[in-house]
C-alpha cells in the first residue's frame, strides 16, 4: 500500500508538470484559436536560458529564473504573437500549427547547433533527500513540485476569476465580438494569456529539467504529453488540463512499476485514444457548437 | 624515325610521378557516431577522440606519408541509420570504419563492413558483437563477457553482498549486461532478487528505484547508458537509496558524474579506460584532449582516441593501406605503450576482435573519479 501511495505522490508530481505545460495549450486555444505545437521547445527554450544565466552570469537558479520569465515574456510571448501569431492566424488554424511545427524544428536545431546534442546537468529548486509522512517516504522534490505547479495553478484561477483583468481575459475567450461591445482591450487582453503562457513554460522547465536534464529534444515529449493532457481533459477547459496532466503522470507511474517501463510511454497515448473515441469533449469539456 | 628525347623524359617522368601523386591521396576514414539521440554523448565524446587523434597523427605527418580524411556521421543513435550510414561509408571506399559507439547500432551496421571487407572498430560492448564470426569487426573497449566477472568478484570480495538488485536498460547494450552479470553472480554465489529493466532514454527512474528499494539487496547494480545512468543516480539520492551502487564503465563516466552533481559520489564502477588512471600515456592524453575541447573526456573520448592509433600501428606494421591485409593482422596483435603512445595502455587483441589490457576499479568522491585499484589483463591471471 506504501509503495502505491508513494507512486501516486511522485506521479502527481510529474503530473502537475505536464499540466502546466497542457494550461498554456487551452489558454492559448481558447483566448485566440492558436494550438501552439512548439510548446515543448517552449518549456525547452526557458531551460536553456536559466542554464545561461546560472553557468555563464553566475545567477542564483532564483535570480536565473526570474530573469528567464522576463525574456521568456518578450520572446515566448510578445514575440511569438506578434512575430508569427498575428500574420498566420487570420488564415486559419492548419497554417498556424504547421509554422508551429516548423518553429519546434527551428528551436530544437538552433538549441543543437549551439549547446550541442547533449544533455546539460540543471540544477534542482529542492533538496535531496526525502521524509516519512504517515510511513510513506515523500522525496522534498516531490513535495516541492507539487506545492510550487499547484501554486501556480491556484494563482492562475484567481486571477481569472477575481480579478477585473482576468474577467475580461474569461470574456474574450468566450466570445469576442461581445468582450469587444463591452469595451474590452481584446487585443491586449489575448497578448497577456501569451504572457502568462510563457511564464508557465518557464515554470514548467524549472521543474521538470533537473530530471529530464537539458536537452535539445526533452521538449517532444513533454510537448506530446502537454497536448494529450489538454485533449483529456478538455481543450476548452483550464481545470481540465490539469486533470489530464496529473492523471497521465499517475498512470504512467503505475504502469511504469507493475505492468513495465517498456510500456509506460504509451499511457497518454491510449488514454487520449479512449478519450477522443468516448468522450470527443474530453473529460471535464463543454461540447462548442460553431456556425459554419 | 625522329626520336625525342625531351618527350621520352617526360613520359617517363609522368609515368612514376602519377603513382607517386596516388601515394599522396589521404587515407579515407569514416566515423558512423552517435552525435544526437540518445547516445549523444557517447558518440560526441568518441568522435572527439579519433578526431584528436587524426589532428597528431596528420600534423606527424599520417599513416606511411599519408594524411588521414576524417568524416564523421550522425547515426541519430538509431540502428536504421546507422546500417544506411555505413553502405555510405563503403561507398566512399573508406578504409577503416570508426563506430557506432551503441552495441545495437554495431549489431545492425556492421553488416554493410563485413561485405565491403573494411575493418570496423566500434565502441560497443555487448558480447554478441563479436560471436558472431565478424572477422572485420573490433572492439575499442572490452567485452562484457570479460568486464562482468571482474564486478562480480569485486561485489562478492570487497562489498561482501550475498544478494543484488540490478537495474539495466532494455537494449543490446543492457540486455547483453544484464546476462554476463547475472551469470558472474550466479558463479559468485550471489544472488539477484531484483531484476529491473528500464527503457533507452528513461526519464523517470523513480519506479526502478522503488523496486530495488523494496526488494532489500545488499547492492544494486546498475547498467545503463550515460544520460540514464545520471537519473538513475539523481532519482537513488533523492529517494535517499544507502546501499552500495556499483556499475561497469557507464556508471562513473565523466559526463555522468557531470549531470549527476552530487548524486554520483560514492558510486563504484569497473572501467576499461578513465582519464584518472595513473598511467603517463592516460595523463597526457587528459591534458591533450582537455586543452583541445575544453572538458575531461570519459572513456569513449579514450576508446576514440586510442582507436585510432591502433588503427595507424597496424597500417604501419602492415606496410600499406590495404583493408583485408589490416584484418588479417588485428588478429593476436599486441601494441605496446612504448612503441605507439597513443593506444594508451599496453593491448592484445584476440581472433574474435576482442581486447585485452589493464582495468580499473574507480569511486566517485566529491565529484571525480578516484582510481582505487588498477587490476591485470584478465590473460594475465
Amino acid at each position: 500500500m506504501g509503495e502505491f501511495v508513494q507512486l501516486i505522490v511522485s506521479g502527481t508530481a510529474t503530473g502537475s508538470i505536464y499540466a502546466l505545460a497542457a494550461l498554456g495549450f487551452t489558454l492559448l486555444w481558447q483566448a485566440s484559436g492558436t494550438i501552439n505545437f512548439a510548446q515543448g521547445e517552449f518549456v525547452m527554450l526557458p531551460a536553456f536560458a536559466m542554464l545561461f544565466f546560472v553557468s555563464f552570469i553566475g545567477a542564483p537558479l532564483w535570480l536565473a529564473f526570474l530573469l528567464t520569465c522576463v525574456v521568456a515574456m518578450l520572446v515566448l510571448g510578445y514575440g511569438f504573437k506578434r512575430g508569427i501569431v498575428d500574420p498566420l492566424i487570420r488564415h486559419g488554424v492548419i497554417p498556424l500549427v504547421i509554422a508551429t511545427l516548423g518553429l519546434a524544428i527551428g528551436l530544437k536545431s538552433i538549441v543543437k547547433a549551439g549547446y550541442s546534442a547533449e544533455a546539460h546537468p540543471f540544477p534542482s529548486p529542492f533538496p535531496a533527500g526525502q521524509f516519512v509522512l504517515g510511513g510513506i517516504n515523500v522525496s522534498y522534490a516531490d513535495i516541492g513540485t507539487l506545492l510550487l505547479a499547484g501554486l501556480i495553478v491556484i494563482s492562475l484561477q484567481a486571477f481569472l476569476n477575481k480579478t477585473v483583468t482576468g474577467r475580461a481575459m474569461q470574456a474574450c475567450a468566450q466570445n469576442t465580438d461581445a468582450a469587444r461591445v463591452l469595451g474590452i482591450d481584446v487585443p491586449r487582453m489575448v497578448l497577456y494569456v501569451f504572457l502568462i503562457n510563457a511564464v508557465l513554460a518557464v515554470v514548467a522547465a524549472l521543474l521538470v529539467t533537473p530530471t529530464y536534464l537539458a536537452k535539445f529534444d526533452m521538449g517532444e515529449s513533454i510537448g506530446l504529453k502537454a497536448f494529450f493532457a489538454a485533449i483529456i481533459g478538455g481543450f476548452n477547459q483550464t481545470r481540465g488540463a490539469l486533470l489530464g496532466g496529473v492523471l497521465i503522470g499517475i498512470l504512467e507511474n503505475l504502469v511504469g512499476f507493475y505492468v513495465s517501463p517498456a510500456y509506460k510511454e504509451g499511457v497518454a497515448l491510449m488514454l487520449f485514444m479512449l478519450v477522443i473515441l468516448f468522450r470527443p469533449e474530453g473529460l471535464l469539456g463543454k461540447i462548442e457548437e460553431r456556425k459554419v | 624515325m625522329k626520336q625525342h628525347p625531351r618527350l621520352a623524359a617526360a613520359i617517363f617522368a609522368f609515368a612514376f610521378t602519377v603513382p607517386a601523386l596516388a601515394q599522396q591521396k589521404p587515407i579515407p576514414i569514416v566515423g558512423l557516431m552517435e552525435l544526437s539521440g540518445t547516445g549523444a554523448t557517447a558518440g560526441t565524446n568518441f568522435d572527439n577522440g579519433v578526431k584528436l587523434a587524426v589532428k597528431e597523427i596528420n600534423a606527424a605527418g599520417g599513416i606511411l606519408g599519408r594524411k588521414i580524411e576524417y568524416t564523421s556521421m550522425d547515426t541519430q543513435s538509431n540502428p536504421g541509420v546507422a546500417k544506411a550510414l555505413a553502405q555510405k561509408a563503403v561507398d566512399q571506399s573508406a578504409y577503416v570504419v570508426m563506430g557506432p559507439v551503441f552495441s545495437g547500432s554495431i549489431i545492425v551496421s556492421m553488416a554493410e563492413t563485413k561485405r565491403a571487407e573494411i575493418p570496423n572498430f566500434t565502441g560497443g560492448e555487448a558480447a554478441g558483437i563479436t560471436q558472431q564470426g565478424n572477422p572485420y569487426v573490433f572492439r575499442t573497449s572490452f567485452t562484457q563477457s570479460t568486464a562482468m566477472p571482474k564486478v562480480a568478484k569485486y561485489i562478492k570480495d570487497a562489498v561482501k553482498a550475498n544478494s543484488v538488485a540490478i537495474v539495466w536498460v532494455n537494449n543490446d547494450f543492457g540486455k547483453g549486461g544484464r546476462d554476463m552479470m547475472a551469470k558472474a553472480l550466479d558463479a559468485q554465489g550471489v544472488k539477484v532478487v531484483a531484476d529491473i529493466p528500464t527503457d533507452p532514454g528513461q526519464v523517470d527512474f523513480s519506479g526502478a528505484v522503488l523496486k530495488a528499494k523494496q526488494s532489500g539487496a545488499d547492492a544494486l547494480f546498475v547498467y545503463t547508458n550515460e544520460e540514464e545512468s545520471a537519473r538513475a543516480l539523481r532519482e537513488l539520492k533523492k529517494q535517499g537509496y544507502d546501499k552500495p551502487i556499483i556499475g561497469e564503465t557507464t556508471l562513473t563516466g565523466q559526463k555522468v558524474i557531470e549531470l549527476a552533481g552530487d548524486a554520483a559520489n560514492g558510486a563504484v564502477a569497473h572501467v576499461g579506460l578513465t582519464v584518472d588512471a595513473p598511467q603517463p600515456t592516460i595523463k597526457a592524453f587528459d591534458q591533450k584532449f582537455q586543452g583541445e575541447y575544453k572538458y575531461k573526456s570519459d572513456h569513449n573520448g579514450m576508446k576514440g582516441y586510442s582507436g585510432m592509433y591502433v588503427v595507424k600501428a597496424i597500417t604501419e606494421k602492415i606496410g600499406k593501406t590495404d583493408s583485408k591485409a589490416f584484418a588479417v593482422a588485428m588478429k593476436g596483435a599486441k601494441i605496446s605503450t612504448k612503441d605507439h603512445p597513443g593506444v594508451l595502455l599496453d593491448v592484445t587483441f584476440d581472433q574474435n576482435g576482442d581486447l585485452d589490457r589493464e582495468s580499473f576499479l574507480v569511486k566517485v568522491e566529491n565529484g571525480k573519479q578516484v582510481v582505487t585499484s588498477t587490476l591485470p589483463p584478465a590473460a594475465a591471471k
